[in-house]
């Protein structure tokens, strides 16, 4: 962080960059999960990857959906100003993706729990669509962010600030993301199983993914060029090595798939969409809503402030190990239907 | 302009009380969920721990189906209560912008206590085939304490709108400084907080148990239907004297830091010592209509003594009174009765119990049992009505005006409307898998996988 020194508020920016990755990372490869489903073929074509979706999801779903909260509560709690001109601008994004929450997780939920084909059916089909449809209103939103649409203000116009390229793009970015993570945890998944036929199954898909998901990036690079964007300097010269990282990652689990090797897969998918979302803080720092709010302007008093690293500190005690716990223990399907 | 300004405090206007509909009815269907969220796993807990302790099947059983039957309701918990965070800032944007930094501190503690709860909760409800018996049941309690942390959390940034402190304001009205300890332990906590923990406790309490009412009224009179009625409605009946004492301190420190709510809720036009309490009725100007009147008592239980001076709405500035004032009204006794019937209910199993070691015979009190659960519900949601109808006009009490917080966003009478049909659906479908699971345990279902029996197939 060379020149300047890093100030409480950088320091709840970062946090909040941290939640926005655990995120991405984990509650992404769940709604990418959702994407496979969706796209699986008929209740009979379809049902052994269901199933292996449904296992691998069933134990962590609920507690990857926290890190959307945290988000939510750092950003209100820390940045206030920059919570409500977001709310009052994208609400419509916004809205849509709470109701694809509701009705992913109620889908998901209900299709465990009762027996009728029909209504199976209509619950997956809930979960599934809005697993695609969340994650793309999230992605505008976040595009929309990166764009400098949001007035300081907020009351920024309901749709033009979304339905432009660099939005939809980045919310097509999510879906593919989310879908590239799920299919490549689920490679390792069946491995696990030593159930070759889904292990291959997924394999095909999370190539298929990472593509769509590369190609997605780098069309994003070029809009933002395009569009003369704030961001677009400080990506290609603050951001660059985390961008060559990504590449690279990106292309060190292509190499992987095709070779059939199995080794470091999940680090480098991981890597690849970390490595993206920081990429993406660093090209718009110092600016939380890029170029009308830093994250210094809309920064609460100093002793909220402190509330939210104390905060931070203790849910990285007490809640990171709980969930390597749970990890661990659905990993080792000590916890499972 | 006349006309165009008309026509946008008129838009104001619709969209505050679309807003305000909008955060009631999410609000509402949330909170039933919440109180299972933070009371349900003490209960299964209870049977888990009889189960163990006395190596009763039953017992056990009860508290795997429970454990399942939780698996969905927080589900739906966690997704209708995610709704709202959204809520905060897409209905109350001005709000949110102001205060945030001071309001939000309870939440960002509440967000660890979730982030624990759903952790271990999951581990709880998926650990019953391969964790084995003090092991698992150890692995649920930290659900029965963030519970009670999450709720603390929530019901304390309630309690800061209604008697905010621990911020100080520049000119503009921005918060320039905050004392977090202030906003988490404001005046309001210590009577909001624990009235809200054992509401969660009656409803989800009777609520259980009102389901196991239904089944023996129908015939099941089983071993498994009576530990079902019996663990859930001991603990609400231990709760409910408790709450009757906690709701009673709660009425009389509102009538002291919230005389508009309080001379809204028991109707009372003129301040002065004396005060009529009135049982039920119409609100109106000129006093209450067709109510029960008991001379004095009002004052006597605002300070013990008939000559206590309370407040009456002529001395709340017109603008600062609260709306509805019939609703608030009957909202509060429909309350207060509610809870003292449980009462009743606790204090006539306590007695049977007592002289015969079991529970009464009539059908009447399973009858009395089948509707408690609803019942706490209703109490539960008047409950609210008072605390957040009568704090109207204002969002943060004497700060900041509900009409100042709500967003200028269009179209909030067609998010309502959509609203209403999702969670209308939403609940519709927990019904009807609630329902689904309880017929498949009739049948038996689950009766061949004992819980810590030896390992049955890997099929779940």
């Amino acid at each position: 962080m060379g020149r300047r020194a890093m100030s409480k508020a950088d320091a709840c920016a970062a946090i909040l960059w941290t939640g926005a990755t655990l995120y991405a990372v984990f509650g992404g490869a769940d709604f990418g999960g959702g994407l496979w489903d969706l796209i699986a073929g008929g209740a009979e074509k379809g049902e052994r990857p269901r199933a292996r979706i449904q296992r691998s999801l069933t134990p962590v779903w609920e507690a990857n959906h926290v890190w959307l909260i945290f988000i939510l509560v750092v950003l209100w709690t820390a940045f206030p100003e920059a919570f409500g001109a977001l709310m009052s601008t994208l609400y419509v994004p916004l809205a849509l993706a709470a109701v694809g929450i509701v009705l992913r997780g109620a889908g998901f939920a209900f299709r465990k729990s009762i027996e009728s084909l029909p209504a199976r059916r209509a619950m997956g089909a809930a979960f599934a669509i809005s697993s695609v449809l969340t994650p793309f209103f999230m992605g505008a939103v976040v595009g929309a962010v990166a764009d400098g649409s949001v007035p300081a203000e907020g009351n920024g116009d309901a749709f033009s600030t979304w339905l432009a390229p660099l939005p939809l793009l980045t919310g097509a970015l999510f879906v593919a993301t989310g879908a590239y993570l799920a299919a490549v945890f689920l490679v390792v998944d069946s491995r696990r199983d030593a159930d070759e036929e889904m292990e291959g199954y997924f394999a095909r898909r999370a190539i298929a993914a990472g593509l769509a998901a590369g190609a997605l990036a780098l069309a994003g690079i070029f809009v933002l060029h395009a569009d003369a964007n704030y961001a677009y300097d400080r990506l290609l010269d603050e951001g660059l090595p985390l961008v060559v990282l990504s590449a690279l990652c990106g292309l060190g689990i292509l190499v992987q798939l095709l070779r059939g090797a199995r080794r470091g897969l999940r680090p480098l998918a991981i890597g690849a969409v970390v490595a993206v979302i920081w990429g993406w803080g660093v090209a718009q720092f110092p600016y939380l809503l890029p170029t009308s709010l830093t994250i210094g302007e809309s920064a609460a008093p100093g002793p909220t402030l402190d509330s939210v690293l104390i905060v931070f500190g203790i849910a990285a005690i007490v809640v990171l190990p709980s969930l390597g716990l749970l990890y661990w223990l659905s990993q080792k399907e000590l916890v499972g239907e | 302009m006349p006309p165009l300004d008309a026509l946008l405090l008129a838009a104001s206007e619709s969209n505050l009380l679309a807003a305000r509909e909008l955060m009631a009815f999410t609000l509402g269907f949330h909170i039933v969920l919440a109180c299972l969220g933070v009371a349900f796993p003490a209960i299964i807990l209870t049977a888990h721990w009889l189960g163990l302790k006395r190596g009763d099947e039953d017992a056990l059983r009860l508290a795997q189906r429970w454990s399942k039957a939780m698996a969905v309701t927080f589900a739906v918990g966690a997704v209708s209560g995610t709704v709202l965070s959204f809520e905060f800032g897409l209905l109350w944007p001005r709000f949110m912008e102001r205060f945030g930094d001071a309001f939000g501190i309870a939440f960002a503690i509440e967000g660890i206590f979730f982030f624990v709860e759903a952790i271990f909760l999951t581990i709880y409800i998926y650990g019953w085939k391969r964790l084995r018996g003090w092991a698992h049941f150890w692995s649920g309690v930290p659900m029965v304490i963030t519970g009670i942390g999450g709720a603390f959390s929530v019901v304390t940034a309630n309690a800061w709108m209604n008697q905010p402190q621990g911020f100080t304001l520049d000119a503009a009205g921005k918060v320039v400084e905050t004392q977090p300890l202030e906003v988490l332990f404001n005046p309001a906590w210590h009577y909001e907080v624990p009235h809200m923990l054992l509401a969660a406790y009656m409803v989800a309490g009777f609520l259980v148990a009102s389901v196991y009412a239904v089944g023996m009224l129908r015939g099941r009179r089983d071993r498994m239907h009576r530990l079902g009625l019996l663990i859930p409605l001991t603990i609400a009946c231990i709760v409910t004297p408790v709450q009757i004492f906690v709701g009673d301190t709660a009425a009389r420190e509102i009538a002291d830091h919230q005389p508009a709510k309080f001379a809204a809720m028991e109707c009372i036009q003129e301040t002065g010592p004396n005060q009529t309490e009135y049982i039920g009725g119409i609100c109106t100007d000129d006093g209450v209509k067709g109510a029960i009147p008991i001379p004095g008592l009002d004052s006597l239980l605002v300070g013990f003594s008939t000559d206590t001076v309370v407040t009456g709405l002529n001395d709340i500035p017109p603008d600062e009174r609260p709306p509805a004032n019939t609703l608030l009204h009957l909202s509060f006794d429909t309350m207060v009765g509610i809870g003292t019937a449980l009462l009743g209910l606790g204090a006539w199993l306590a007695f049977v119990w007592w002289r015969r070691r079991d529970i009464p015979q009539t059908p009447w009190f399973l009858r009395a049992v089948a509707v408690s659960g609803a019942a706490a519900v209703v109490a539960l949601w008047c409950g609210w009505i008072v605390t957040e109808v009568g704090r109207q006009p204002w969002i943060v009490q004497g700060h900041m005006r509900t009409e100042e917080a709500v967003t200028e966003a269009g179209g909030i009478w067609f998010a309502f409307a959509g609203i209403v049909l999702l969670y209308t659906a939403l609940g519709a479908g927990l019904v009807l898998v609630l329902r689904a699971m309880s017929r498949r345990w009739r049948e038996g279902e689950d009766v061949a996988e004992t819980p810590y029996g030896p390992k049955s197939d890997e099929q779940g």
